[in-house]
């Protein structure tokens, strides 16, 4: 969704082009917006509803704030632009040193 | 492109966040900044996680006997919602739309004042009601240290947006305050990214229990 190379020659034409492009992205944006709140309300009344064991529920929150970070890094950050190459090495480095670090607390380090 | 030049509507570039090579070193090391955070979370986090209900005596407060879904949840629509709102402004700040851009992160400043209002509410309750402190035990270290370091994260935002609004409200937007603008907004991101996992490993996984 880059709007890099988009030059017809003609200014007006270009801008008209670029408005139309960035108002259907936030289009977008909204559309991610709305996604995200259901996925929050689903996390928040899964664990409202008494009923489900916590075996269900902690697997299933978590994948539903994995999913909402998604959303967040790549539509609203705009990592799933062109030129994000960099960014993509530096937040996947981070991420997997955080994966590291949280599981090496949570098994070893205290038991 | 110059970052001195005055711009017009015409002339705008269609990534005025990225299209001088200050903004482009802006832009790099700004996500460079924020692999570290991710790593600073995650040790927080990890602590949080080893320590939590680990408490002196058994008449400690609990994390299942401390938190409260609906606070929770005002909270986590507020921040949501300003994540939004900062998407609008910079939205409008590629259509080169100043003023329209300043009132969205306006909005956004507001609804992140509202976020940490419930967290000021929420801590005092607990100091309060339950006497979960600081240094009551390694519980209320870890909680307190890992959702006070997002709190002052957001407090951080706020000023830092704040003071670009105030700073740059006769300025017009230029190819030199953008990629700011646009940076201020990606750490803005960030803040709401971490607390999806607060409110969830934190809040919704205390409650589980």
């Amino acid at each position: 969704m880059t709007n890099q190379q988009l030059n017809s020659g003609n200014p007006s034409v270009d801008i008209e082009y670029r408005r139309r492009k960035s108002a259907e992205e936030m289009r977008y944006q909204v559309v991610s917006f709305s996604l995200m709140i259901f996925l929050t309300l689903i996390a928040f009344a899964s664990v409202a509803i008494k009923g489900f064991t916590s075996w269900f529920t902690v697997p299933f929150i978590l994948l539903l704030a994995a999913v909402q970070v998604v959303f967040q890094l790549f539509y609203f950050m705009h990592m799933s632009h062109k030129g994000h190459e960099a960014p993509q090495l530096f937040l996947f480095s981070g991420v997997f040193v955080a994966i590291l670090t949280v599981l090496t607390f949570v098994t070893i380090v205290w038991w | 492109m110059q970052a001195e030049e005055k711009m017009t509507y015409e002339k705008w570039p269609a990534a005025p966040e990225k299209s001088t090579l200050e903004a482009k070193n802006k832009f790099l090391g700004f996500w460079l900044f924020l692999g570290g955070e991710t790593t600073l979370f995650a040790s927080l986090f990890a602590t949080y996680l080893a320590l939590k209900d680990k408490v002196p005596s058994a008449d400690a407060a609990l994390a299942k006997d401390l938190f409260d879904l609906p606070l929770t949840f005002v909270a986590t629509m507020l921040l949501l919602t300003s994540s939004l709102t900062s998407v609008y402004a910079m939205y409008h700040m590629k259509n080169f739309a100043f003023k329209k851009m300043m009132v969205w992160l306006g909005l956004t400043v507001l609804l992140g004042l509202g976020f940490l209002g419930t967290e000021v509410y929420e801590f005092s309750h607990y100091v309060h009601t339950y006497k979960h402190t600081f240094t009551s035990s390694a519980f209320g270290s870890a909680f307190y240290t890992l959702v006070g370091f997002h709190g002052a994260h957001v407090a951080f935002g706020l000023c830092w947006i704040l003071s670009l609004m105030i700073r740059n409200s006769k300025r017009g937007l230029s190819l030199y305050n953008a990629p700011k603008f646009y940076v201020a907004s990606l750490y803005w991101h960030f803040i709401d990214v971490v607390w999806v996992f607060i409110f969830t490993v934190v809040y919704l996984m205390g409650m589980v229990g």
